[in-house]
């Protein structure tokens, strides 16, 4: 009974305060105030002070894949840049654009936060990478779970991606 | 507790109930042997040894079967439309289904051939028939898709059908109803000397597997039930049963048994090739569809041909004789040495092998028992190379294992007969559930057989599966047919009526098999190779919509300033070049089936929206994590209003 008398209370009070919100203007759409994320990701950054995956510079990792080692010239290859770009517009760009977060993140930049080993194992090997490249697989997680295609690319044609990425 | 007040008795009781268990294990197994399961299984992940190409008879289509498992890898549509995969539905294949009556949304497909390159299965593509409607149509084998189908003039029943020669020169076509030819207006009952049955060689590009007819014989007109190539020794041959010699135009159950004896015509097509090329033959207006599909533009089209070359067998001497068979034959196989030509007459009691060399010799000697319509006609004991004595009764179908077997279905007394080529002795019998038609061994219309299973195909099931009302499925049975005696060892379901099956060893085909149509060479007309190109075109009230889809979006997703009365095409490409991910489309109220596009492909619909409103579309196929996800809307707007046309992904 005493339970009762609490609950009913507890009820009368939130509709009251329910009908007291109907006075504010109405807005299109609705919010919520996510409180519970925000508090979580606060916590996260006070425990591990963890930078994001995409934001993180790991220039060490060469990810996991056919690639071992390479070298850049120093100089722009503008031929294979322009290839690259090619095969950039027709493979990537319906998930990757210049500038901006996208479905996967932006490439611009990308080689001073990745190994070019890296990139290009993402590329030809990515099924493998976002199950065992520890960096790969929390890219994964930040990006919503969208899969990295496998878009089936040749090294040439991976490496010609890989040039023009440099040019950005 | 209760105690068993007699021990004994109690025991009795058990032993009884065991050993009537037992019995009716027995009864129901029938032939099946005791490791039959482990000789079928293949395990997870496993591949099977043989790929079955089972005809949907009713059902339009051809599955696509593994043996030993039996398991079901994909119905191809062929004749019918298929709205799972917008076969038919999609505007890149309705032209696929055209014919001289217009679309043809089904037909009845009957019996599947594999191509071969001298004598052996090459793997490369099935030919099946349509006979309703009669068409022939062409599978390729390195992407199990439909891409040509031939309309087939003066034809009706296009039953003795799709059987290929050794090297694929022609696919040929026999009619099973003769009819007028060309077709006209007349009496029914003036059958007799004026209706015609057309058999039609269909050539096969060696490159790339292009259909066109070469010529057609326009014969008696009789009933042509079943064909076979000779090969080998008797390569050049063609051979096709016959009943209705009575010319019966009505109550045939009846009236088409009269003759004692029917024929198998002998048709030696390359002394009818060679005729043609030189000039002869006369070319008969006709109209007939030849729609063909273009892989690189993943488009079909259909043209009209209007004119067909037609032949007189008797103005070509010594390219067409009868062979006298007994009572209405229906499967007409040749042994893959060519020597032998078996006649299952249906309604007889003995089966009837003819002998290539002794029709030759009687040819020679122009030794000829009258003619029909001046067709000669042979002795029948002069071609007689022996009698498969009382094998069972309604003899239907045979083929071979090359190890100098043959194997026969009986309709009537439902069985699969094995016996000896030459010595024509019966070595063993197995029950089929039951009243089986067609049987087949993989490569067995071939020079080299594969004897390592036979496949029975049954028309009445019954009691063998769990009831699902009236109407029960038909089905497959495989035997073991390596040893001595054949062991039964499976029996699954069959899409629609299996009238025949074509099996050919996996390695042949498998390695050929498609991942992904290519994005640089897709030229389809409303293509797009990369999401630069999305757009959206007005052309007066038809609205044209370039639109891509990758894991897991469409762009764009939203578009606006579409009117009633519009009628708008989705021109969907799928960008991904990865293996096994399709992706679906569809549309709230499209007055058709989904999209399903492969990697690489463009499919299109047409949508046209009645009501003003914001109308989903999605992904109908599950992409991925996101497939959820992947939908779009489409603003419609009345049709006097004046919203731009707009599109956008993201914004």
């Amino acid at each position: 009974m005493k339970t009762s008398i609490t609950l009913s209370i507890a009820l009368i009070a939130s509709l009251i305060l329910g009908c007291g919100g109907k006075t504010e203007k109405k807005e299109d759409g609705f919010s919520v105030k996510r409180q519970k994320t925000e508090q979580e990701k606060e916590q996260s950054t006070i425990e591990t002070n963890v930078v994001k995956a995409s934001e993180r510079v790991d220039l060490g990792n060469i990810g996991v894949g056919p690639i071992k080692s390479m070298t850049l010239d120093d100089q722009i290859d503008q031929a294979m840049a322009d290839k690259g770009k090619e095969v950039y517009d027709r493979m990537c760009l319906a998930c990757h654009r210049i500038g901006k977060k996208f479905i996967g993140p932006a490439p611009d930049g990308i080689l001073d936060r990745r190994s070019p080993e890296w990139v290009m194992n993402m590329i030809l090997n990515p099924e493998v990478m976002v199950k065992e490249d520890p960096l790969a697989k929390e890219l994964l997680i930040e990006f919503n779970g969208s899969p990295m295609a496998n878009q089936g690319l040749t090294e040439e044609e991976a490496r010609a991606v890989l040039e023009y990425f440099r040019t950005l | 507790m209760r105690t068993i007040k007699n021990p004994i008795l109690f025991i009795l009781g058990l032993s009884l109930i065991l050993f009537s268990c037992k019995d009716q294990n027995q009864g129901n197994n029938g032939a099946l042997t005791s490791n039959a399961a482990e000789r079928v299984y293949v395990a997870p992940g496993e591949h099977d040894e043989f790929y079955a190409f089972i005809s949907g008879g009713f059902s339009g289509q051809l599955s696509v079967y593994g043996l030993p498992s039996g398991r079901l890898f994909k119905v191809i549509p062929v004749f019918s439309q298929d709205a799972e995969k917008a076969w038919g539905y999609n505007e890149e294949t309705k032209p696929m289904l055209n014919t001289s009556h217009g679309f043809i949304p089904w037909d009845d497909s009957h019996h599947p051939d594999i191509s071969q390159t001298n004598g052996e299965l090459d793997g490369r593509w099935v030919f099946i028939n349509g006979n309703n409607t009669p068409r022939i149509a062409k599978i390729d084998l390195s992407v199990f898709e439909t891409t040509e189908i031939i309309e087939i003039p003066n034809s009706a029943g296009n039953h003795s059908s799709a059987f290929v020669t050794e090297n694929t020169e022609y696919v040929v076509a026999g009619t099973r109803f003769s009819v007028p030819v060309p077709q006209r207006d007349m009496p029914i009952n003036e059958y007799k000397g004026n209706f015609k049955g057309a058999l039609t060689f269909i050539s096969v590009d060696p490159e790339d597997g292009g259909m066109d007819i070469k010529f057609q014989l326009i014969m008696p007109g009789f009933d042509y039930d079943l064909s076979h190539p000779g090969r080998g020794k008797s390569h050049g041959w063609f051979f096709f049963t016959t009943y209705n010699t009575e010319e019966a135009s009505t109550l045939l159950e009846v009236n088409a048994s009269q003759n004692d004896k029917d024929f198998i015509a002998a048709v030696n097509w390359k002394k009818i090739e060679e005729y043609v090329n030189n000039g002869g033959g006369t070319m008969m207006p006709a109209n007939y569809a030849h729609n063909v599909y273009d892989e690189e533009t993943h488009t079909g089209s259909s043209t009209m041909k209007k004119e067909v070359r037609v032949v007189n067998p008797a103005e070509v001497p010594g390219a067409v004789f009868l062979l006298p068979t007994p009572k209405s034959p229906h499967g007409c196989d040749v042994d893959p040495t060519g020597e032998y030509i078996v006649g299952n007459g249906k309604l007889s009691a003995d089966l009837t092998v003819h002998s290539f060399t002794k029709m030759l010799e009687a040819i020679e000697g122009e030794k000829y028992d009258g003619d029909a319509y001046g067709i000669p006609i042979l002795n029948f004991e002069d071609v007689l190379a022996g009698t498969v004595s009382q094998p069972g009764l309604g003899p239907l179908h045979t083929e071979f294992d090359g190890n100098g077997n043959a194997y026969t279905t009986f309709f009537i007394s439902s069985e699969v007969v094995k016996w000896k080529l030459g010595t024509w002795e019966v070595v063993d019998r197995q029950p089929c559930y039951y009243s089986v038609g067609h049987l087949m061994i993989p490569g067995g219309n071939s020079r080299k057989p594969f004897g390592k299973y036979v496949v029975a195909m049954n028309k009445i099931t019954k009691d063998r599966y769990l009831p699902t009302g009236p109407e029960v499925t038909q089905s497959a049975q495989l035997y073991d047919i390596s040893g001595e005696k054949m062991e039964l060892l499976l029996d699954f379901p069959t899409v629609g009526e299996p009238h025949y099956a074509a099996g050919i060893a996996a390695d042949i085909v498998k390695e050929r098999s498609k991942k992904i149509f290519n994005l640089t060479e897709n030229k389809h007309k409303y293509g797009i190779t990369s999401d630069a190109d999305v757009r959206v075109e007005r052309d007066g009230n038809e609205v044209h919509i370039y639109m891509s889809m990758i894991r897991s979006h469409f762009n764009p997703d939203n578009i606006e300033g579409i009117k009633v009365g519009d009628k708008v095409y989705f021109h969907v490409t799928n960008l991904e070049q990865d293996y096994d991910v399709p992706h679906g489309v569809s549309i709230i109220g499209a007055n058709t089936s989904e999209l399903l596009i492969m990697p690489g492909q463009t499919e299109t619909f047409v949508w046209e929206p009645k009501q003003p409103g914001v109308w989903p579309f999605y992904c109908t196929d599950f992409c991925s994590a996101l497939h959820q996800e992947m939908q779009g809307y489409v603003r419609v707007s009345p049709s006097n209003s004046n919203i731009d046309l707009t599109w956008s992904l993201g914004e």
